[in-house]
């Protein structure tokens, strides 16, 4: 890794960072609505699951539009084990291993759905992880499981199906999703976690396997040629982006009271909002994905009290963000005018 | 020994025998040239030797191994690297990258350790870019080590490529139209760059070319390729006075 480059990352670092103390003084001299309070957790999973994607559609090249299938993944097997775990283990602990099995089971799920949709190509992967997506959705909210003093029961029909003891307590209960999560996910939780995710991607794109995974973007058939394990390191990229989409989930379910397997979060309308995240932050560049999601999400909460023209100004930013981020004469423009000074935000990061 | 041993390969696409009957001999240190008027077959062979396809039938022998059913990535492993016709280079990256993926296969470290930067993170990156350094200085590329691959002008763009071929520290390199698109100056420079391939890295170089000069020029021994089939094969100036070759290249 050059020079460059690692300032490049330092930089980044240095935004969350400043960004997260200026919150916090905010919220110290009471400058901070509680309404906004409300909106520094969501921020902060949002910024690490545009990240999670930044790295399959910009450092892959593979369109994913799925992932929030992996982040609902992350999110109820992390609340199934706090709720199931919540009067046994102390909460610090506890919420290291939630964090641990929703980020385990997402890449694993990432891992296995990675064997069939990597075989793709373009369009056709795009499809497939969409199905996915809504697949994984669609399967959870048929879930039931509780726990009583015989052990665990599990079916797919009803909660009345498992026959369980009246004492018995109802983890997962289909459709109505789990409830009572412990609220163990504040904002500084998810700086250091999105400060963990940037310091993941962005070292590895620094890396060796960054490199493969970067050269198969752009040529396979070179890569191939050039004795890079094509399949290997797709497989690798994919999977750590589902991890990290997992550990976003981990987040979410430990800041709401009762998760669903709802189309509102995990449909593929939410990855489709995380993809335009990624898509106006510069695909491939990291830190513009934090800045893009931050906005983007913070954007129509702030226009609320504009009611009805909150849409309409929400939709001009964007078109606005896009000729500002991809226009080449704007970029010169950015460049002449700003110099060295400016934020690049769509140089490669 | 020779180094390249192909023996009677043959790739049928449907009902087109696209390469047939393809014997070559190549020893170690040639320059050896494959031409032939086009759809002769001269690309199929080289996907056959890197195994991009499966030959229907024969066997091929580097340095004695056989490779014949071997992957592409393996095949690179075992010691074959190339060019292609259509330049293909990793555009998005710079040009010290392109190199540092062709040498990621000699210089490791695991996964974790480059997503942590910890263990041999560091001392393996700096040999890996002291050694792409050293290539692209002789390749005269070290003044553009940091700009994307895609705004280097075309030759350098060739040059490039064959940088990052010679990255993988192969036996062979196969070089696939290297001179197309190249006005005569750059053709110039490029048979300037095969000749110093040879005299730095003392390569086996088998190449498929369409300008004469240049075959003329540095091949030692060629093969014609006609429809599939092997029409000659010997001493550049035989072979090119050949009446045969002639035919196939002008018409009668």
């Amino acid at each position: 890794m050059n020079k460059k480059q690692t300032k490049n990352n330092l930089i980044t670092y240095a935004i969350v960072i400043a960004f997260y103390i200026i919150v916090e003084i905010m919220i110290l001299t009471g400058n901070l609505s509680s309404h906004m309070k409300g909106l520094l957790v969501p921020l902060t999973y949002y910024a690490v699951i545009a990240v999670a994607l930044n790295l399959c559609v910009g450092i892959l090249g593979e369109l994913s539009i799925g992932h929030c299938g992996f982040m609902c993944i992350g999110a109820f097997t992390s609340a199934f084990f706090s709720r199931a775990t919540e009067m046994s283990i102390p909460t610090v602990p506890r919420f290291i291993l939630a964090f641990i099995i929703g980020i385990a089971f997402a890449a694993l799920f990432g891992f296995l759905i990675g064997i069939p949709v990597l075989r793709l190509k373009g369009d056709y992967l795009a499809i497939v992880t969409l199905a996915f997506g809504e697949i994984i959705k669609n399967v959870i909210n048929s879930f039931y499981i509780g726990i009583d003093s015989k052990g665990l029961h599990f079916s797919m029909k009803s909660a009345m199906e498992m026959g369980m003891d009246k004492d018995g307590d109802i983890i997962v209960n289909g459709a109505m999703g789990i409830t009572g999560t412990p609220h163990n996910a504040n904002f500084t939780v998810g700086i250091v976690v999105l400060l963990i995710t940037l310091f993941v991607v962005q070292n590895l794109v620094g890396s060796r396997d960054g490199r493969a995974i970067m050269a198969i973007r752009d040529n396979n058939i070179a890569a191939e040629a050039t004795g890079i394990n094509i399949t290997g390191y797709k497989m690798m990229a994919f999977t750590i982006s589902a991890a990290i989409a997992g550990a976003a989930g981990v987040l979410f379910s430990h800041n709401i009271t009762t998760l669903t397997a709802s189309s509102q979060y995990f449909g593929y309308n939410a990855s489709i909002m995380i993809l335009v995240y990624v898509v106006l932050g510069g695909i491939g560049n990291i830190r513009g994905s934090v800045i893009a999601a931050c906005i983007l999400y913070l954007l129509p909460e702030l226009l609320r009290g504009l009611n009805t023209y909150r849409m309409l100004i929400y939709s001009i930013v964007l078109i606005v963000m896009m000729i500002v981020n991809w226009s080449p004469k704007i970029i010169e423009w950015r460049k002449r005018t700003f110099g060295r000074m400016n934020l690049k935000l769509t140089k490669e990061a | 020994m020779a180094l390249l041993d192909v023996n009677n390969l043959s790739i049928s696409f449907g009902g087109l025998r696209a390469v047939d009957n393809f014997n070559i001999t190549i020893n170690k240190g040639e320059l050896y040239g494959l031409i032939g008027p086009n759809g002769a077959g001269k690309t199929t062979v080289f996907n056959l030797l890197t195994g991009v396809y499966k030959p229907n039938e024969g066997i091929i022998r580097l340095d004695g191994e056989d490779i014949t059913r071997k992957s592409t990535i393996e095949i690179n492993h075992a010691g074959i690297a190339r060019t292609f016709q259509n330049i293909r280079l990793f555009k998005n990256m710079s040009v010290i990258d392109n190199v540092k993926v062709g040498l990621s296969e000699r210089f490791k470290y695991s996964a974790l350790e480059g997503i942590l930067h910890v263990g041999r993170y560091f001392s393996v990156e700096k040999e890996m870019d002291a050694e792409a350094s050293k290539l692209l200085k002789v390749f005269d590329l070290d003044g553009e080590r940091d700009i994307l691959a895609a705004n280097l002008p075309y030759g350098k763009q060739r040059k490039l490529e064959i940088a990052r071929a010679m990255a993988t520290n192969p036996k062979l390199l196969l070089l696939d139209e290297p001179a197309a698109g190249m006005n005569p100056n750059e053709t110039k420079e490029l048979m300037d760059t095969i000749a110093l391939v040879r005299r730095e890295f003392d390569m086996t170089i088998l190449l498929i070319e369409h300008d004469m000069k240049l075959v003329s020029g540095i091949c030692e021994r060629l093969t014609v390729l006609n429809f599939g089939r092997v029409l000659c094969q010997g001493e550049t100036k035989e072979v090119l006075s050949n009446p045969e070759v002639i035919t196939a290249y002008l018409g009668e």
